[in-house]
């Protein structure tokens, strides 16, 4: 297998009021065509600058992007074109990334016309069909001329698919896409898109803040968890959640409450050192996390930043208490 | 006399909008025990933020209250109770009602501070509103709450809302809810929109409050996980009607009503398998035009002809199901529910 995405070392800062802010840190990632890598982590992590990075809507500040082994930076104006097809973005809020003044017709048909995948009326009514019965909006013909308001929040991301495979892409990026989704229809959603991806073999990368969801999703791929802007662990879907290697990322597991009252209530607890989650304008020196860390083992984690370290098992973790007994 | 801190029976709100009345919440039913957590869960749109705003009679002027009663029970020191009717109360009686008997934490609410206040202001200001205790006593009474909120209460008692994260001004506000002791806190999705470990701080302080101090608690979310870490009881709410109550064991172990057994089966677990999971087909209903009958039935596996004709009510199962009472259900086909359990949707 190839790799579709590749980021090698890439950082991204923004200047917030004078202030240099580190969004993602340092972030190096490989993802393979047709594979599924989950990011997670908590807000301000770095997980949606990393998503959009990888999209083309965001240039790194360092580092470089590879798609399909070609850096986007050099690429030219038609291998540009073309990489932006390839990777398409589904946003966290239906409600405001559908134009409320299109039918759902016209959001679907202005890209396919736009990009010469279709010419001619009846040839684009035809696909813009097919791509809602793809998406499991059917009878499509009752979906055609409605507009983004008529439907609920679970259509409208429906669209928002839909709309993402007008230009057949091959890489998706989905955004907490289902958080704003209701919970009874989360994992039809969810459904749709591993068939889709499975039937297209399409390589999806997807963004929550829930693990249990990420692990659902992943099944057969990656989790990576980010924390203030560096990955601290990648590893198997599984694995990840089932034996999970660096203390951020067991923090997060035992914190985590399950819908299960004696699972939840008798799950063991790690506490951390410090609640306070610190500020991206000052972070801490050496691994981010040893001011909270529950096993921080002293100088070494306040002055080294810890590499992203390959294990045998498959995964990689950032921590030099898991480095120095593996390696 | 009854010893719940809370009853509420056959409230009925509904709001006012063009194309029609927003049935928001139809003939509902339940008590507050004193002391216990009570949890409403449901999707977004299915009226639970009504039902807290109901109750503290907070509701905007687009709705109105078509019928029913809210009973709050004042107990005093010796354990007699003194009835008060909720929805009665005007003036400064509701004033009173509000926050000293009943205080409510909104969703959202940590981001209402008012920001050219310090958080001693907005103590001194909840108290003086309340005709309570001013300057010293204030003040020693606003740090011990802080602190049983786990806060560093010298600085967080100084500090600006900006100056403090969005965690820390949800326990912050936890601890306002209860500068007046009130007998019942309604917190609406007290959790939401907060981080995972910020989350659990919140979870773990409202644990600690329940263990220390007396009062009922009623929380509202879609949150089925923090109803199974949190709740006594739970009560599930779909179209603005609770369809199941019961203890949080029935309600995640042994549900009888098809949309809290689809519920429960579409929330992915850290433990479970890919194959657990199912979901509910279609979506939840319009409010302003709901279907006959049971409103789930375009959604329910087991819906029949008397379904879609009559709607049933909520009615105690639990001594049929040979256990004790407390478990209430409003299902035509509850005695069939466990089995059928799987036929929801698409198997994952």
């Amino acid at each position: 297998m190839s790799e579709i995405i590749q980021l090698k070392n890439v950082s991204r800062t923004f200047e917030v009021k004078r202030q240099i802010i580190k969004a993602v840190d340092d972030v190096s990632l490989g993802i393979q065509e047709g594979e599924v890598v989950c990011l997670v982590g908590e807000s301000g992590c770095g997980k949606t600058t990393t998503g959009k990075m990888i999209a083309g809507m965001l240039s790194p500040s360092s580092g470089s992007i590879y798609f399909r082994g070609k850096d986007i930076s050099t690429l030219s104006k038609d291998e540009f074109k073309q990489y932006r097809l390839g990777v398409q973005m589904i946003h966290q809020d239906p409600y405001a990334s559908l134009n409320p003044a299109q039918t759902i017709y016209d959001i679907i048909a202005t890209p396919l016309q736009h990009h010469g995948f279709t010419r001619g009326e009846a040839q684009t009514r035809a696909r813009v069909r097919e791509l809602l019965q793809t998406v499991d909006l059917t009878p499509p013909d009752d979906f055609l001329e409605k507009y983004p308001h008529q439907l609920s929040g679970g259509q409208r991301q429906r669209v928002s698919i839909a709309r993402a495979l007008t230009v057949n892409p091959s890489f998706i990026i989905a955004d907490e896409a289902v958080s704003m989704v209701d919970v009874s229809i989360r994992i039809s959603l969810l459904n749709t898109l591993t068939r889709l991806k499975d039937q297209m073999g399409l390589a999806v990368l997807f963004i929550t803040h829930d693990l249990a969801l990420a692990k659902y999703f992943a099944w057969e791929g990656r989790i990576g968890v980010m924390y203030l802007g560096r990955m601290v662990e990648i590893s198997p879907a599984r694995q990840l959640v089932e034996r999970p290697q660096h203390p951020y990322t067991q923090v997060l597991l035992s914190a985590i409450p399950e819908a299960d009252p004696d699972a939840t209530r008798r799950k063991t607890r790690i506490e951390l050192r410090s609640m306070d989650v610190p500020s991206l304008l000052r972070l801490p020196s050496g691994c981010a996390f040893h001011p909270r860390c529950p096993v921080f083992l002293g100088q070494k984690c306040e002055t080294i930043v810890p590499r992203l370290i390959p294990q045998k098992d498959g995964g990689a973790v950032a921590c030099h208490l898991v480095g120095e007994e593996k390696i | 006399m009854s010893d719940s801190t809370l009853s509420v029976r056959n409230l009925t709100i509904e709001y006012t909008a063009k194309r029609g009345n927003v049935q928001a919440i139809r003939n509902v039913s339940f008590d507050v025990q004193r002391g216990e957590a009570l949890a409403l869960i449901g999707e977004s749109g299915s009226g639970k933020t009504t039902l807290g705003l109901g109750i503290v009679q907070l509701l905007p002027t687009a709705a109105q209250i078509r019928n029913g009663q809210v009973t709050y029970r004042r107990f005093g020191k010796n354990g007699q109770a003194a009835e008060v009717d909720a929805l009665g109360l005007t003036g400064n009686a509701l004033r009173q009602f509000r926050w000293r008997d009943c205080a409510m934490v909104f969703q959202g609410a940590q981001n209402a501070f008012n920001p050219v206040l310090r958080i001693a202001d907005h103590f001194a200001d909840t108290a003086k509103a309340h005709g309570a205790m001013s300057g010293k006593t204030l003040e020693e009474r606003g740090k011990h709450l802080l602190t049983q909120v786990r806060l560093d209460a010298e600085r967080v008692w100084r500090a600006y809302p900006h100056e403090l994260s969005g965690g820390m001004r949800q326990r912050v506000l936890i601890a306002l809810a209860l500068l007046l002791e009130p007998q019942l806190i309604i917190l609406d999705e007290p959790t939401t929109a907060l981080d995972i470990l910020t989350q659990r701080n919140i979870m773990d302080v409202l644990k600690d409050l329940r263990n220390q101090l007396d009062f009922s608690l009623v929380f509202i979310s879609h949150d089925l996980s923090l109803a199974a870490e949190l709740a006594d009881r739970v009560a599930t709410v779909y179209a603005g009607k609770i369809v199941e109550l019961a203890s949080v064991q029935i309600i995640f172990k042994a549900p009888v009503h098809p949309y809290t057994i689809g519920l429960i089966n579409a929330v992915p677990t850290l433990a479970g398998d890919k194959g657990d999971l199912t979901s509910i087909p279609g979506s939840p209903p319009d409010l302003i035009d709901l279907p006959s009958g049971c409103k789930f039935h375009p959604r329910c596996p087991l819906a029949d002809e008397k379904c879609k004709r009559e709607e049933p009510e909520l009615v105690e199962v639990g001594e049929q199901r040979g256990g004790k009472g407390g478990h209430q259900v409003a299902c035509w086909h509850w005695q069939n529910a466990r089995q059928t359990q799987k036929a929801f949707g698409v198997k994952a």
